[in-house]
């Protein structure tokens, strides 16, 4: 017959076990400020160098406008901020999981990688089609929208905290393709400024 | 079903046992190797209570083979979450009658 003092036991050990189980908490805080860096150096770079801010949807290829001109510049500066910030999250993250005395790699963080995979490549996709098209202005409000459902599905599997980060990334990819013209403002905002926002919260939240 | 005075399961005794249960029940499924990272158990401990449970039916166990190296992956069957639950409810039963 065991004591009391063991089943208070027992209930801690679910509990930590269910909890260690359940969510992937080893994504550092440091990696959204980072990420939200990245982005707002990208977005400057985009608008002040090569002078990317459409303003319509549609951009025909006939046009011999400079903004056509310029969009493979953007296209690779825009995946450099994201090779970027995707080894700045993994390095933070191993860093982080090293000192938690756990492995980066494993059941979680699978589940969450395949949970964010889906909406991500269905917008990546989306967007390569959309360019083809011409259609230029629906860049930032695609990427927004698909990272904000990529974020909410990831959710469940990680910090909760970051629904709420997937409902702002989804509301301000609404938001710009209603207004295509401040559409680079709005992927500033969602993938700079929020990711730094939250990046700190969490940072201050659970690893201080 | 080995079942104590108060409604306590004789399987969950152990800690790993009910630990292995645990993180079935949140996980529909997991590898041999998730196990042990949760637990921080040694291999032959682990393999010695998953087997214990396998044979209360309390879990399921699925090998595979990946790159041909062997798999193996294990869930909680209906009847082990019914046990794991009805322990959770008895630990509950328990405690509250030692605060009241």
């Amino acid at each position: 017959m065991k004591e009391d003092q063991d089943y208070i036991q027992d209930i801690a050990q679910i509990r930590s076990i269910m909890e260690r189980s359940s969510r992937f908490l080893s994504l550092a805080g440091w990696a959204g400020i980072m990420a939200g860096v990245y982005a707002l150096a990208g977005a400057y770079i985009a608008y002040t160098v090569f002078d990317f801010n459409p303003d319509k949807l549609v951009y025909s290829t006939i046009q011999t406008g400079d903004l056509v001109a310029g969009l493979p510049k953007v296209v690779f500066l825009a995946i450099t901020v994201l090779i970027l910030a995707i080894g700045t999250a993994i390095l933070l993250s191993y860093k982080k999981a090293t000192k938690r005395g756990e492995k980066l790699w494993n059941a979680l963080v699978k589940r969450l990688l395949i949970n964010m995979a889906v909406p991500l490549i269905a917008g990546g996709l989306l967007i390569l089609i959309l360019i083809a098209n011409g259609l230029i202005g629906l860049m930032a409000p695609i990427t927004l929208l698909f990272y904000g459902l990529a974020l909410y599905s990831a959710s469940q599997y990680t910090y909760e905290v970051l629904r709420s980060l997937g409902l702002i990334q989804i509301g301000l990819g609404l938001l710009s393709a209603c207004f295509v013209e401040y559409g680079l403002v709005c992927w500033a905002l969602g993938f700079g400024v929020a990711h730094i926002v939250y990046g700190i919260y969490l940072h201050y939240r659970y690893e201080k | 079903m080995k079942i104590t005075i108060n409604g306590l399961h004789k399987a969950f005794e152990s800690r790993i046992k009910l630990g292995i249960m645990a993180a079935l029940a949140i996980n529909n499924m997991l590898d041999f190797n998730s196990l042990k990272e949760f637990l921080d158990v040694t291999d032959g401990n682990l393999a010695s209570h998953l087997k214990a449970l396998e044979k209360e039916e309390f879990i399921r166990v699925e090998k595979s083979f990946v790159d041909r190296k062997s798999n193996t992956n294990y869930a909680a069957t209906e009847l082990g979450r019914k046990a794991f639950t009805d322990h959770l409810n008895a630990l509950e039963k328990l405690i509250k009658g030692v605060t009241e």
